[in-house]
């Protein structure tokens, strides 16, 4: 008995520890960006466009960018993605193709981003001639997205019992209008959930804009989606490691962080009230 | 064994999952305004059998239907017809409760919504007189807005009876409806199919032989996907023709 209560209590230990591990690299991060970022935030440098070879001023145009960006990948990527998900798991048949095309979307969540951006500028820089800009930056991140999107739009979709289906089929309804309006409504939730968590990022990410429209410094803001931008992660990665006088950029670079994560999370609690706000009505 | 005016009826209907046959040639005609109960040991196709009356089955994959499906005499397996349309005209009760994550009242006005009928005052008028004809005006009228879910079993199962009444169908399936709530609740379903035949044709899955006996007309006993024997309720009971008939009612097996 006594062997058998310690090794519980071993089990228990090792999952504690994992678990203080996780929380404690995570609150290390989150609290040395405030700590060091957080002297920046003030309305100037969100408002303000940079001045002095970035070492001055704000970063309104690199925000600016990567929320148009954003807005643009959105549009790709929701759209396109719930249809997929909804065409897959209510349309299709379960047999061979629909299980190689789904096979298919989930190794495409797993590619670099980096390969994403080099298709982009074939595809929508040169082929398309949308040049480097914010709509071909926004389309490459919305590809990029398109997997997660669908994956867990699908998976939204699976967590509504047949029996909505079926009852509403039933009645006389034809399958659009079973799924329109017994299954959308309730798995709505649940697929906004994960497309915004694609989209937050997507608004992270580097690697696919850097060739396909993010710029390297413009000091000015964006008059069309077929002009180049600044954005938050590219313009971190310049303050961070490429820019001429990194001492004078630090400060910068944390503030710019900052406003990043804080955009990112922010995104993530509006979908979190929506989702609350959805359920309650459901339970209701 | 043929009923005098079928409403309802299948002429060699076959059926499988994959290649695995479930019901073989069954030919069972439901009379209009009686009640059919198909009974049997679990897994002898009973329940397979009532949702190819409406082509439920259309909707799981891998599985085939073959043979004829006769309703008002015409074959609803046919390429021309509407499985919308008249899957309208035949309601269906679930074995588990189903409604939706819905107001009491929209479960019952969704029928009419998704097939057109707008009217406010109509479907107000249409959701009372369901209600009441399912018994369950008097226990929901002053919570109409209330969440579907916050009925109990029996009151849930009814309010799916009343939901299905709302599209005026001709013929009601129902698929082992009280196998998921108590005693006191069954007899009030029982109760309400006895009602209901005046009206509709019924047809009712049961694993329950007291309740086939209690509220059908006819009973079809179903083994092993084989029709084994119907007839009218009374000589099923009393005088079967069958020894296996015999032998399942009088509680030797199943």
């Amino acid at each position: 008995m006594k062997r058998k209560a310690a090794a519980e209590f071993l089990g228990f230990s090792l999952l504690r520890l994992a678990l203080l591990l996780v929380l404690a690299v995570l609150v290390i991060f989150l609290w040395d960006i405030i700590r060091k970022g957080g002297g920046q935030l003030t309305w100037a440098f969100i408002s303000q466009l940079p001045r002095r070879g970035m070492t001055e001023g704000g970063i309104l145009p690199a925000i600016l960018g990567t929320i148009l960006v954003t807005i643009v990948t959105a549009l790709l990527a929701i759209p396109m993605g719930m249809f997929t998900a909804i065409y897959l798991n209510e349309y299709a048949k379960q047999a061979g193709l629909t299980r190689i095309i789904r096979l298919a979307i989930r190794n495409l969540s797993g590619v670099p981003s980096i390969v994403y951006g080099l298709f982009g500028v074939i595809l929508f820089v040169n082929l398309m001639k949308f040049g480097t800009s914010i709509l071909s930056a926004g389309l490459t991140l919305g590809l990029m997205t398109l997997p997660w999107t669908v994956t867990a739009s699908e998976e939204a979709l699976k967590t509504i019992p047949n029996s909505y289906r079926e009852g509403s089929l039933a009645l006389g309804a034809t399958k659009w209008q079973a799924i329109r309006t017994n299954v959308l409504p309730y798995a709505l939730p649940g697929m906004l959930t994960g497309t915004v968590l694609g989209l937050a990022r997507a608004a992270g990410e580097t690697a696919p804009i850097m060739f396909t429209g993010a710029a390297f410094s413009l000091p000015f803001l964006p008059h069309s989606i077929k002009d180049q931008f600044m954005a938050l992660p590219y313009h971190l990665y310049i303050m961070a490691t490429q820019h001429h006088d990194l001492a004078k950029a630090r400060p910068l670079a944390y503030g710019t962080a900052l406003v990043l994560l804080i955009l990112v999370l922010g995104m993530n609690s509006v979908v979190a009230v929506i989702r609350t706000r959805f359920r309650r009505k459901r339970r209701a | 064994m043929t009923a005098a005016n079928p409403k309802m009826e299948t002429r060699g209907l076959n059926f499988y999952y994959e290649s695995k046959p479930a019901l073989k040639a069954i030919d069972i005609a439901c009379a209009a305004n009686r009640v059919t109960a198909i009974i049997g040991p679990s897994g002898c196709g009973k329940s397979t059998f009532i949702r190819t009356l409406n082509r439920m089955n259309d909707v799981v994959p891998g599985t085939r239907v073959e043979g004829t499906i006769l309703l008002d005499g015409k074959n609803i397996r046919d390429p021309g017809v509407d499985v919308v349309d008249f899957r309208r005209r035949i309601g269906m009760v679930f074995q588990k409760p189903n409604p939706f994550p819905k107001s009491i009242f929209d479960n019952v006005a969704y029928g009419l919504r998704i097939n057109g009928h707008q009217s406010k005052a109509r479907v107000e008028e249409v959701v009372e007189r369901t209600l009441r004809e399912a018994a369950l005006w008097d226990e929901v009228k002053d919570r109409l807005d209330d969440n579907a879910f916050t009925l109990s079993g029996g009151q849930q199962q009814r309010l799916c009876i009343a939901r299905a009444l709302a599209v005026e169908p001709e013929v009601i399936l129902f698929d082992e409806p009280c196998s998921a709530i108590d005693p006191i609740a069954t007899a009030k379903i029982e109760d309400l199919i006895h009602k209901l035949k005046q009206r509709y044709t019924v047809v009712i899955v049961t694993h329950n032989m007291q309740q086939a006996a209690r509220v059908s007309d006819f009973t079809a006993f179903l083994m092993l996907g084989e029709l084994v024997e119907f007839g009218p309720t009374e000589k099923i009971f009393t005088t079967p023709a069958s020894k296996t008939t015999e032998d399942y009612i009088t509680g030797r097996f199943g």
